[in-house]
């Protein structure tokens, strides 16, 4: 049997290697993707919880999970597509109309 | 034994994959390599006895939401931003953030300490077959969740096509 602990420390690093993306890259779409992979490393920690503790409830979680997931891309692939129509580009930097 | 070998492979797997995942420079390698990290996540699933789990990764992950960002990555016209810097000067300030955090999540899995156990265990849901566990679970319990699911699509949906039309001319 594997320990628990070893699936934990996966879904960190993933979730770490995520967040790494989410800061550093400048391109829309990458940051988006790394979005995603945190999602995916909360996945397999649920899954693992689920397993360990025989119970199904962390694959409902999983479930709704992904359907969110679903929407988002949709919503947020929309929204790309929209800022590159006006602003030609999908560079964040090149986006600071609200001098935030 | 053979259960850690087989678990070391797909974590070592599933790290080199994602660190490719964000450092491409290329937005078309970066989906490919997530195509691949997400057959190795639902490879993870079956290993973890979630079956239901791992199809839906491969069908609605794999097979719907990479297929929409390879349409949009090939949809904008990236070539000339490929010229343009793409990692943040700042990055080793965002490495030891993550690093940091990493070290304080792990720490504190050595305070786990397992709860009950659940009335699912390998036995039951093998005699039942998953997706009927799953689907009984879904239908009679979270049914109300369920239904609100359908409304969040429903609504991604409709605002997908508000935002990603063109203005609409009166």
């Amino acid at each position: 049997m594997v320990p628990i602990h070893w699936y934990l420390t996966l879904s960190a690093a993933v979730f770490m290697i995520g967040m790494f993306g989410f800061l550093t890259r400048r391109n829309i779409i990458i940051m988006f993707m790394s979005v995603e992979l945190m999602l995916n490393a909360v996945n397999i920690s649920l899954v693992t919880f689920s397993h360990y503790l025989q119970d199904l409830r962390g694959h409902i979680l999983v479930f709704f999970i992904i359907t969110v997931a679903a929407a988002e891309a949709a919503i947020g692939l929309a929204i790309i597509i929209a800022l590159f129509r006006n602003k030609q580009t999908a560079h964040v930097d090149e986006m600071n109309e609200m001098k935030g | 034994m053979l259960q850690k070998l087989f678990f070391g492979y797909y974590a070592f797997t599933i790290i080199i994959l994602s660190l490719l995942v964000v450092t491409r420079k290329n937005p078309v390698h970066s989906v490919m390599w997530m195509l691949l990290l997400f057959f190795h996540i639902a490879g993870l699933y079956l290993f973890l006895n979630a079956e239901f789990i791992a199809a839906i990764q491969v069908i609605v992950y794999a097979g719907a939401i990479l297929v929409l960002f390879l349409f949009v990555v090939l949809l904008l016209n990236l070539r000339e931003e490929l010229s343009l810097r793409q990692i943040a000067g700042s990055w080793p300030a965002a490495a030891f953030i993550v690093a940091a955090l990493f070290v304080a999540v792990t720490a504190a899995l050595g305070a786990y300490v397992q709860g009950p156990l659940g009335i699912y265990s390998i036995e039951a849901v093998r005699s039942e077959t998953h997706t009927k566990a799953l689907g009984r679970l879904m239908y009679t319990e979270y049914l109300f969740p369920f239904e609100i699911a359908s409304l969040v699509l429903l609504v991604a949906v409709v605002g997908a096509v508000v935002l990603a039309k063109r203005k609409l001319r009166s």
